[in-house]
């Protein structure tokens, strides 16, 4: 015993079913339009995916002509970087990036830390109205103006206060660096710590905790994950900043077994040297596959960083 | 049946005041409630029950621009004046929420929580406590084997007697429970329900329902407010068989709210 549908059901039941009839109509118009933006989405993503592989291609493919010359176990452990001589042993800017770039971290953390909880959960509103857009812009500056300031500021009173004679070095330019990185960091861990729900600072004041004891107890416990993305993010820029270390860590070769000695880091010898090398030479392949390390060093944090953020998501 | 009337107050609210900003939330609030047993505030949405629930344990004083006039006594002590230490009052007077609010960490670490904060730290006493405090919340039996779980993991209703096994763990003379029922499926409010009864020989308990039911079965005190006043409070029994304000009875009986 089916009724007759009302003339609006029928009416529905029309608009849903046929395209106006018309060839070329709203509809026709539409779905060209969706699968025309569509292809043009694949098209870019897959121009992007060839730059990108081209890039690793490129240097891998010129940088691992150094092991035609040089054995990994030479270019990977030897303190000998003498290109006049053949000696092409990179240990010492490995491990200057590697130190430079856990010092800075170790500085960094802890203040962008409290920078971030002081923006967040300390700072009166006004207060902290002003200073995020300050320290926002502070990301946008370029490097070379953190370099000039460590050469003009930051090496004087390293001399001053250490009695060096040079102060050029990875304690400088770890500095440097730090400067860098702190606005990134702590306003991304600043917006992690603000998205903790307030519900767990509730409970924690609810239960006789005091300010104190909410935050480093509940609050960064629960930004975890939020502030590590922050310090992998600034750490993949401290690891591949070239400008401003260029102009503080001294540009010798030698190994950095003091944090005042001049040494020298991966970026900021090959820029230093690319210049002024033949083009099909060793020198050249070891200063390419150099770079090509600083590349899959970086491809691998940001791999770790969307896995953290993937993570994050899902809790 | 207990009767309230007959047991001591424990907490006495004279001329009660509160403001946000302008808006005048609270209106000249008195009342006494008694020792070990439940209260319940009942009224229509807006009408400021929260708002009295949380000058109890003084949560209003992190909200900006709240401004409080009269006197709050917990035994004897009134707790606005300046003596008062804030974290103290808020270990004797805890709070549920409505929404369970477990933190993101362990089961045991969640309970042992509280304990920690007031400096108890040996590691055979924080398990007493997270045990005892599991059991008064009736949640032991369901978690003892996973303390380590996270507590995010719990449902809704098992994640709200955390809460108040949480709560417990300070050992608390007062419990205030803002709706923390509402969130949850009809079981899990009639095990909380029962749990009420169970903690009230022990603790003096408030709670917040929106449930007239609720109020009604498990309270010995009932007060009902509207637009921020006190209309009328009594035994649960008279408020609800014999109302003495027009407006109770028009609530109680459903005509509005
Ligand atoms: N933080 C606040 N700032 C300003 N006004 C508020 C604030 N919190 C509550 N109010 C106002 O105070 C009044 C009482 O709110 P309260 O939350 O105490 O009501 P309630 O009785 O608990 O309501 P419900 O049953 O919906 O939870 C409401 O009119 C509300 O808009
Ligand atoms: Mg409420």
């Amino acid at each position: 015993m089916s009724a007759p549908a009302s003339a609006a059901a029928t009416e529905l039941g029309t608009s849903l079913k046929t395209s106006s009839g018309k060839t070329f109509g709203r509809r026709a118009r539409l779905a060209f339009y969706n699968r025309t933006f569509k292809a043009i989405c694949v098209v870019c993503a897959v121009f992007v995916c060839i730059i990108l592989f081209s890039i690793l291609f490129l240097m891998g493919r010129t940088g691992i002509l150094t092991f035609e010359y040089v054995s990994p176990m030479e270019f990977f452990f030897s303190t000998e970087w003498v290109p006049e001589n053949e000696q092409y042993g990179a240990f010492i800017f490995i491990f200057g990036t590697f130190a430079l770039t856990a010092l800075t971290m170790l500085i960094a953390m802890p203040i962008s830390i409290l920078i971030a909880v002081f923006l967040a959960e300390v700072t009166p509103p006004w207060l902290r109205a002003v200073l995020r857009p300050v320290l926002d812009l502070l990301v946008g500056i370029p490097s070379v103006v953190y370099g000039f300031l460590g050469m003009t500021l930051l090496i004087p009173l390293l001399r001053d206060v250490t009695g060096t004679t040079m102060g050029d070095g990875l304690l400088a330019a770890a500095i440097v660096l730090t400067i860098m990185v702190l606005p990134t960091i702590s306003r991304i861990s600043d917006d992690a710590i603000t998205a903790v729900p307030k519900k767990y600072r509730d409970a924690s004041y609810a239960l006789g905790g005091t300010r104190f004891q909410t935050t480093f107890k509940v609050v960064l416990p629960a930004a975890r994950s939020g502030i590590m993305y922050a310090g992998i993010l600034g750490m993949a820029r401290a690891i591949g900043e070239t400008m401003a270390v260029v102009m503080v860590i001294g540009n010798t070769p030698q190994l950095a077994n003091s944090l005042l000695k001049p040494t020298s880091v991966l970026t900021s010898n090959i820029v230093m040297q690319i210049a002024n090398v033949p083009f099909d030479s060793t020198w050249n392949y070891a200063l390419y596959l150099m770079g090509f390390l600083l590349l899959v060093i970086s491809l691998l944090m940001i791999v770790l960083i969307r896995f953290m953020q993937r993570k994050g998501v899902q809790r | 049946m207990q009767a309230p009337a007959h047991t001591r107050a424990l907490i006495e609210i004279d001329k009660l005041n509160l403001y946000y900003g302008t808006f005048h939330a609270l209106k000249n609030v008195s009342m006494e409630i008694p020792e070990k047993a439940i209260t319940a505030f009942i009224g229509p949405s807006g009408c400021g029950k929260s708002t009295l629930l949380r000058t109890l344990n003084r949560m209003n004083d992190m909200i900006a621009g709240t401004r409080i006039e009269g006197k709050i006594a917990i035994g004897g002590a009134d707790i606005y004046s300046k003596e008062v230490d804030v974290e103290t009052l808020r270990k004797k007077v805890g709070m549920v929420f409505q929404q369970p609010n477990p933190f993101p960490k362990s089961i045991y670490d969640n309970v042992a929580y509280g304990p920690r904060l007031h400096g108890i730290s040996g590691r055979k006493q924080l398990d007493e406590i997270v045990e005892t405090s599991l059991r008064s919340a009736a949640l032991w039996e369901e978690v003892k084997d996973y303390l380590k779980r996270s507590a995010l993991s719990l449902s809704g209703g098992q994640q709200q007697r955390l809460c108040i096994a949480r709560a417990l763990a300070v050992e608390p003379d007062v419990l205030l429970m803002d709706e923390a029922t509402s969130a949850l499926d009809p079981i899990s409010t009639l095990k909380i329900e029962e749990l009420a009864q169970e903690l009230k020989d022990r603790y003096t308990i408030v709670m917040v329902t929106h449930n007239m039911h609720q109020a009604a079965r498990v309270s010995n005190q009932t007060v009902f407010f509207l637009n921020g006043e006190v209309v009328e409070y009594a035994e649960t029994e008279k408020l609800f068989s014999t109302p003495r304000d027009q407006r109770t009875e028009d609530y109680i009986s459903g005509r509005f709210g």
